[in-house]
């Protein structure tokens, strides 16, 4: 009911009944300024409902817990031993971010441009797989191989993303829809490339039990900065660091980046100023799955070392997430990255206190709901009340 | 060799019948213009709660009541988002994904239960036909559910003044709102009735097929019924179509090595999804998908 009676108010200050957003006005400076105070104010609301919807979403999680006799006490502090107290818990923080964050950032282009690539699970997985086969087929291993896996990886990824654009503009499927179904194949073509010696399969004993790939060497591991104790970070996040301020420049402050927020925002528009709609939406998707891809590289050569069936391990649905929380904008997607990767590494520490690791998936899932709840309500509570100011209008 | 065909069309039936349940939730909600990715959320969570309500009632039945509840509150909870507050589906469809899975494994962990399983009801007389008598009239009774729900879902969808709202909703949300439907109301509705046959098809894995309830139970089926509405081009007979094409597969994975054939189980386990793909693919004329499908709506905007 709070949030209605806000809504109310923010709707009475505006003085004439002109929408206080942007909309088709020829307000004149008196009612701009007005707009914008009433918008002032309503940051103040934002931030409330977003501390009051987070608050809600640990709070469920301390009730369930509370409620399967585990202790609420407990498990959030160890959440937070285990992320940020410590440089050491603070360096499996960053380690979870740095692929989330490339994922994040491939999936901002594509869906940019109008094109909701919600495939990047199996692009994360391709994209292992084939940096994995460079990483472990070409010798002398070494830094240039290194460099050439991680390529692969976002070859790999691209790939994949290309048979969704290869469907959309050939054939007119659904991007939706032919990325998703391609999650599950490429889990199958990774199990299968596992399950084969001549391929990824692991030679020796090992491989008779397991459906893994061989250990890398460590000259094709992506090189780390500190050691455990303290401060530490493996160069993972570097990538996706720099990866992220390049698309958050090349979005905003290139013509190319314009020309893919055009093809987006309006796709009408952007044929009439002769933007080739499937030249443009290839290339954006072959970036985001590249950018999966890598993700999957970065997995690799940073933290798992050896390829497993589950390597991707739900980055790819997080990547995209954290993409979508961050509602499409790169520097966000950093902070939110971030929120996501020491969620995921204070989930390793509950094991200490009794209560399974799987509460970290229904915090994280409680967590993207509040953060999702806010803009959302707002957003309905403006439209309504624009909506009982045109009845007004009319009316008077 | 007729025992192995028995054997194999039994497994088939028995791995198609929670698809189909889905299977008719997801084409009602799809037709309606919710491409809606939490179905796997529904299954499992209804395959959960179906094994904890047996437990806690002592009743197999009630058990089915259980695991459909919970489905309609993942519905619920979906709907709410997607079509009133108008958040991305798809945001709301993967986290409920997560949250369904994360939530399930947690509670396995902590809550012990004893699950019952419903019975076989054998129809008379042609239970005792050779070869397809046993697959087909031995079955968990819930699975004779579906011979009711099919026809009521086509005649509802197609016949009935409500069903021609959820289809317009789903083709062209604009007109269905100008002349007076309340497109998000009807979306709203086909998601539920998708929660509750979603939940129904969990609960029958878990409580009639399996008795009991295992972590990530449903593994993928949700994805696989969702390419079952792909492959069946929308239309309810092609779902179940899909359903039971993709169940047979399936089953085929699990008997062709005990029968001694060698297969490659990764090409059956892609197979849905690769067929559903070239389906997409190759019958674009036939496979229309509804034009409003995962496209919001919102009143008075252009």
């Amino acid at each position: 009911m709070t949030g209605l009676d806000r809504a109310s108010g923010v709707a009475d200050v505006v003085p004439v009944p002109v929408p206080p957003a942007p909309g088709p006005s020829l307000s004149s400076a008196d009612d701009a300024r007005a707009a914008r105070a009433a918008r002032a104010r309503s940051v103040a609301g934002t931030v409330a409902l977003y501390v009051v919807s987070l608050a809600a979403a640990f709070a469920i999680s301390a009730l369930l817990v509370a409620l399967t006799h585990g202790s609420p006490a407990k498990v959030f502090p160890a959440m937070y031993r285990g992320s940020l107290r410590s440089f050491g818990s603070l360096g499996y923080t960053l380690d979870n971010t740095g692929p989330l964050m490339i994922v994040a950032v491939g999936a901002i282009v594509s869906t940019r441009a109008g094109l909701f690539n919600i495939g990047q699970e199996g692009q994360v997985a391709v994209g292992a797989m084939t940096g994995a086969f460079v990483a472990l087929k070409v010798h002398p291993a070494g830094g240039p191989v290194l460099v050439l896996a991680l390529l692969a990886a976002a070859a790999g990824g691209a790939i994949w993303a290309g048979i969704v654009a290869l469907l959309r503009f050939w054939r007119g499927v659904e991007v939706v829809i032919s990325s998703l179904l391609l999650v599950f194949v490429a889990e199958q073509v990774l199990f299968y490339a596992l399950s084969r010696t001549f391929l990824l399969k692991e030679h020796g004993a090992g491989g008779a039990t397991l459906t893994e790939s061989d250990q890398l060497s460590s000259k094709v591991q992506l090189p780390r900065f500190g050691t455990y104790p303290h401060f530490n970070f493996g160069s993972g996040l570097l990538i996706a660091v720099v990866l992220a301020a390049l698309v958050g420049l090349v979005m905003t402050r290139t013509t190319l980046g314009f020309r893919v927020r055009m093809l987006g925002h309006n796709p009408v528009a952007a044929k009439h100023v002769g933007i080739n709609a499937a030249r443009l939406g290839t290339v954006a998707l072959l970036v985001s799955g590249a950018c999966a891809g890598l993700a999957g590289g970065v997995l690799l050569t940073g933290q798992a070392y050896r390829i497993t069936p589950t390597i991707s391990n739900n980055v790819g649905w997080n990547g995209l997430l954290v993409a979508l929380v961050a509602r499409n904008n790169a520097w966000v997607a950093i902070g939110v990255a971030l929120g996501f990767g020491a969620l995921q590494a204070g989930g390793g520490f509950l094991s200490t206190t009794g209560v399974p690791t799987d509460l970290v998936n229904v915090i994280e899932a409680l967590v993207v709901l509040a953060a999702v709840f806010p803009p959302a309500l707002q957003e309905v509570l403006r439209r309504r009340a624009r909506r009982s100011q045109a009845v007004a209008g009319a009316a008077a | 060799m007729s025992n192995d065909v028995t054997t194999i069309l039994a497994s088939a039936i028995r791995l198609s019948v929670p698809l189909g349940f889905a299977g008719v939730g997801e084409y009602i909600a799809e037709r309606a213009g919710t491409l809606n990715i939490s179905v796997e959320a529904m299954m499992l969570t209804g395959a959960y709660a179906g094994a904890v309500g047996s437990s806690v009632s002592h009743n197999a039945a009630a058990g089915f009541l259980w695991g459909m509840a919970a489905g309609l509150v993942v519905a619920l909870i979906h709907a709410n988002f997607s079509h009133r507050l108008q958040a991305n589906t798809f945001v709301v469809g993967l986290t409920l994904n997560v949250l369904a899975l994360g939530l399930t494994n947690y509670l396995l962990e902590k809550v012990s239960m004893t699950p019952r399983q419903v019975g076989v009801w054998k129809v008379p007389l042609l239970w005792h036909i050779p070869v397809i008598g046993k697959p087909l009239f031995a079955e968990r009774w819930p699975a004779y559910l579906l011979i009711g729900i099919v026809p009521a879902a086509w005649w509802v969808m197609q016949r009935s003044r409500w069903g021609l709202e959820m289809r317009s909703v789903g083709e062209n949300p604009k007109a269905a709102d100008v002349t007076g439907i309340h497109v998000n109301k009807r979306r709203r509705q086909g998601l539920m009735i998708c929660g509750v046959l979603s939940g129904l098809g969990g609960a029958y894995l878990s409580i009639a097929e399996v008795g009991t309830f295992n972590s990530n139970m449903t593994a993928g089926r949700g994805f696989i019924v969702i390419a079952a509405v792909i492959f069946g081009g929308w239309t309810l007979r092609g779902t179940l179509g899909g359903c039971f094409l993709f169940g047979g597969v399936d089953a085929l994975r699990l008997a062709l090595p005990a029968l001694g054939y060698t297969i490659n189980p990764e090409l059956l386990i892609a197979a849905p999804y690769v067929i559903a793909l070239l389906a997409m693919c190759f019958f674009a004329k036939g496979l229309r998908q509804p034009a409003a499908l995962a496209q919001p709506f919102e009143r008075g905007a252009t």
